[in-house]
């Protein structure tokens, strides 16, 4: 392992991204591992999919160390940064891995789960949802990053890439809009690279 | 993630654990691979049979896991390397043949490769197969981090050739699903030879015929290749000791446990009070290791998920060792320590060291939990499962549940396995009312149709999806048509094994290398061994439910309905939208109809929801996917399929 690696907030550093079955949570983790592994960082990834990601609440839980491999799964209260692609899902992230201290991103457009749509339960408000992730996180961001890809890019998926250029902004982890470039250019073409870097650069003002 | 084929060695590569264990088989020159597609074991021959042709690989999606493990069965009988891959229940389903192959014994190395489910997050159950290495007795492996899913990988093969019979690897979804760094070995050359000798003495492993007879003489010979694995394993180094040399608890555990065991440790700080005993060979277990690790402490805790299998070789060795080591105090399952269901975590193996050392722990403090806790109950409604937008399984359980309520004669429909499974939930309207195996559903079906005799007169359906079709569900049906059972049995046919990621069957054109294969169909299948058979399109409504009602009207024998719509995240169908689907508000009589919300109380799809504004249903537009489906459950036509724009 090289030795110049810039030193985390913490080691290992705990990251969840979290959201609904279908909303590219795999492929978000996947990208924010890969940027850090080829920095030289052991990445590891705790995720499920399969039936537990048809329209349930799914989670990844990312981990960054300088040291070594740990466990797929955070102990419970050891958070540093939630990831939220979905709003009511960042506050049930936190209820488990939470604490003072802990940073979230908080994509704002919603998912109803079924029991909303079905109108046996509600759906809180967004002036609600920033109060309570507010009671119990050390820092939150809202972004409206869903909305602004459907509008500007055509594509609800490019708002993950926003939510990532987001995390490069809070400065928690030490990953810049080249080390992004870097890592997709491996696998994606080059004007699938241009429409990416258009969404991370759109997350990075978001946030500042 | 890193090209599995890459020939870098030693350089650190970002790999899921299904993708350690491909490479693992890569490096140790595997050369036929098959199994069957199964949450949490797919990738990995996925990733195999996409290097396939580079790498002068045979790999199969066989049909079930029986066959796959035949298939490679025959590889390594002629002289090759094989792999078989599986989940927990595929173990079950091949276990014959397991047992046999046992007894016959194996040539070129041969994995059979388990990939399992503790907390069935992907499954109906959680089934531990470890015992089958026990019942087989064959040696068992279990990885305890990435890095070691390869390289175990690789000398299982080494292994089972040195003994000549099958060597099983287990793995969980925390590790197969997981991902971390890993070092690459090198890659073999890929000149594989194949030669199958049977001329031989019978008694001749290398050429005579492969068979388990005379079962004595060969049973006998496999207990002495267990002899020989025992001393093998006391020396692994998939076998680790962390910790001081005489610790007050000594904490044995094995797999994706041994990660959370390690967090543990750490967050607690008892490095220097617990040590612990990694074991990567867990069956047999190395008696002289165990008795080495054992007297260095009194009190063992036992750490593993699902049932108590290492607890108790453990246990048992320890009585046996018992007069050499003294009496231990064990910890584990059996006593309650440890759960003896769902998955474990860091905060379960916290939770037992804490008893035993009698500290205490909150990760969580309990103001923060119970202020978060609060948020939670009133801030994030639950979210349970459901098909996904413009998925056909909702669409054809709409049309059977609509037509089994017409027909109000308490008919009911027995389940397969597949995301149709969900179909016991309010998601496809509670319509499923038995839920087993691969098959079971139109096997249990099958006998329910036959219990006229006992007065029983209620509709009996049974669904399958395309792939559970090949399966298991044909000799379910052979037996039903050929005892004339007056069953329906309805095929979901999505065109592919759409819940694992779309691998091939014997329905489909390609093979699992993208090769042309030999394409069958299913309403011919059917209607040769004798059923009645219908197809429709379970979009279409009327001339679903209309043709549900032909069947049940036919009474005596077996009616096959297939109904065909490709799944909605099908690589053909994804990112198509066939129709701009919208709710014209004005003719939406939201509360006031009589419908009492049919579109977003009852049929629920996520892409149609409530607009508790204005008190009508809207599209949601970043979650429709445009099937038009909706527009025939409105009873006033306010959903209209637009042309797309």
């Amino acid at each position: 392992m090289t030795t110049e690696l810039p030193k985390l907030k913490a080691d290992p550093y705990n990251l969840i991204i979290t959201g609904v079955g279908g909303q590219g949570n795999v492929t978000a983790s996947r990208i924010l591992g890969n940027m850090l592994s080829q920095m030289g960082y052991y990445i590891t990834i705790g995720e499920t999919f399969g039936a537990s990601q048809r329209g349930g609440s799914v989670m990844s839980h990312l981990r960054v160390s300088a040291e070594e491999t740990v466990s797929p799964i955070i102990a419970k209260g050891q958070g540093h940064m939630v990831i939220a692609m979905e709003p009511t899902e960042a506050i049930r992230v936190l209820a488990d891995y939470g604490n003072m201290e802990i940073k979230v991103i908080c994509n704002t457009r919603p998912i109803h789960p079924m029991g909303v749509i079905a109108g046996e339960q509600a759906y809180p408000s967004q002036a609600e949802i920033e109060e309570r992730v507010n009671d119990i996180s050390g820092q939150a961001w809202f972004i409206n990053a869903t909305d602004e890809a459907l509008a500007d890019m055509k594509n609800p998926v490019y708002g993950n890439i926003m939510l990532l250029g987001a995390v490069a902004a809070t400065g928690e982890l030490p990953i810049s809009r080249d080390d992004f470039e870097a890592s997709i250019s491996e696998t994606m073409t080059a004007d699938k690279v241009a429409l990416n870097l258009k969404a991370f650069d759109r997350g990075l003002e978001m946030l500042q | 993630m890193t090209a599995l084929t890459d020939p870098k060695s030693n350089q650190h590569h970002l790999v899921m654990g299904n993708e350690a264990f491909a490479r693992g088989a890569l490096e140790a020159g595997v050369a036929v691979v098959a199994g069957y597609p199964g949450t949490p074991s797919s990738e990995i021959v996925e990733s195999l049979a996409n290097v396939s042709k580079e790498r002068n690989l045979y790999v199969e999606w066989s049909t079930n896991e029986k066959v796959a493990m035949e298939v490679a069965a025959a590889g390594s009988f002629a002289k090759l390397r094989s792999l078989c891959v599986l989940k927990q229940n595929g173990v079950n389903v091949a276990s014959d043949f397991f047992l046999h192959l046992a007894g016959s014994g194996t040539r070129g190395g041969m994995l059979v490769l388990t990939c399992e489910d503790p907390g069935a997050l992907s499954s109906v159950n959680e089934g531990d197969s470890r015992h089958f290495s026990r019942m087989l007795e064959i040696p068992l492996l279990e990885p305890g981090d990435f890095q070691e899913a390869k390289d175990i990988t690789k000398w299982g093969f080494e292994l089972s050739e040195a003994l000549k019979c099958p060597v099983m690897i287990r793995s969980v979804t925390r590790l197969s699903h997981a991902s971390g760094n890993i070092t690459f070995g090198d890659l073999p050359e890929t000149d594989h030879k194949a030669e199958f000798k049977h001329d031989g003495f019978i008694l001749d492993p290398d050429t005579g015929p492969m068979i388990s007879a005379p079962v004595a003489y060969k049973h006998g010979l496999q207990q002495q290749k267990v002899q020989q694995a025992i001393k093998m394993f006391e020396t692994s180094p998939f076998n680790t000791y962390t910790g001081p040399g005489n610790p007050e608890l000594l904490l044995i555990t094995s797999s994706a446990c041994n990660l959370y065991s390690r967090e543990a440790i750490k967050l607690l700080g008892v490095q220097h009070r617990v040590g612990l005993l990694k074991l990567g060979t867990t069956w047999p277990l190395p008696p002289k290791l165990l008795e080495k690790h054992l007297r260095m402490a009194n009190k063992v805790l036992i750490v593993e998920e699902v049932i108590p299998f290492l607890e108790e070789s453990v246990k048992i060795l320890a009585m046996e060792l018992a007069e050499e080591i003294g009496i231990k105090k064990f910890f584990g399952k059996r006593d309650g320590t440890i759960p003896s269901t769902n998955e474990l975590n860091p905060d379960i193996v916290i939770g037992a060291l804490c008893g035993i050392l009698g500290m205490d722990y909150a990760g969580l403090t309990a103001e923060y939990s119970e202020k978060a806790n609060t948020h939670l109950f009133l801030g994030a409604p639950a979210r349970e499962g459901t098909f996904c937008a413009g998925c056909p399984h909702r669409a054809s359980f709409w049309n059977i549940s609509q037509a089994l309520k017409l027909d109000n004669n308490e008919g009911f429909v027995c389940g397969d396995i597949g995301c149709y499974s969900m179909a016991v939930l309010p998601a496809g309207y509670s319509t499923l009312k038995t839920l087993h195996a691969m098959g079971s559903g139109t096997g249990v079906a099958s006998g329910f149709g036959k219990l006229g005799q006992f007065g029983m007169d209620q509709p009996v359906f049974s669904v399958c999806g395309d792939s559970t079709f090949y399966h298991a569900v044909l000799p379910a049906l052979v037996n039903a048509v050929h005892h004339k059972s007056d069953i329906t049995l309805v095929v979901l046919d999505n065109s592919g094994t759409a819940m694992t990621g779309f691998q091939p069957h014997p329905g489909t054109e390609k093979d699992a290398r993208g090769e042309e294969a030999l394409q069958m169909n299913i309403e011919s299948i059917c209607k040769s061994i004798g059923a009645t058979v219908r197809v429709a399109d379970p979009f279409d409504f009327d001339e679903t439910q209309k043709t549900i009602f032909e069947l049940m009207g036919m009474k005596g024998g077996v009616k096959v309905l297939v109904l065909r719509q490709i799944c909605a995240l099908s690589p053909e169908k994804k990112g198509i939208r066939w129709f701009d689907v919208v709710v014209h508000e004005s003719q939406c009589l939201g509360e006031n109809c009589g419908c009492n919300r049919l579109c977003t109380r009852v049929f629920k799809c996520p892409g149609l929801v409530w607009d508790t504004e204005k008190k009508v249903s809207k599209i949601d537009d970043a979650i429709c996917v445009g099937c038009g489906v909706c527009s025939s459950v409105c009873p006033v036509g306010a959903i209209e399929n637009m042309e797309v724009k």
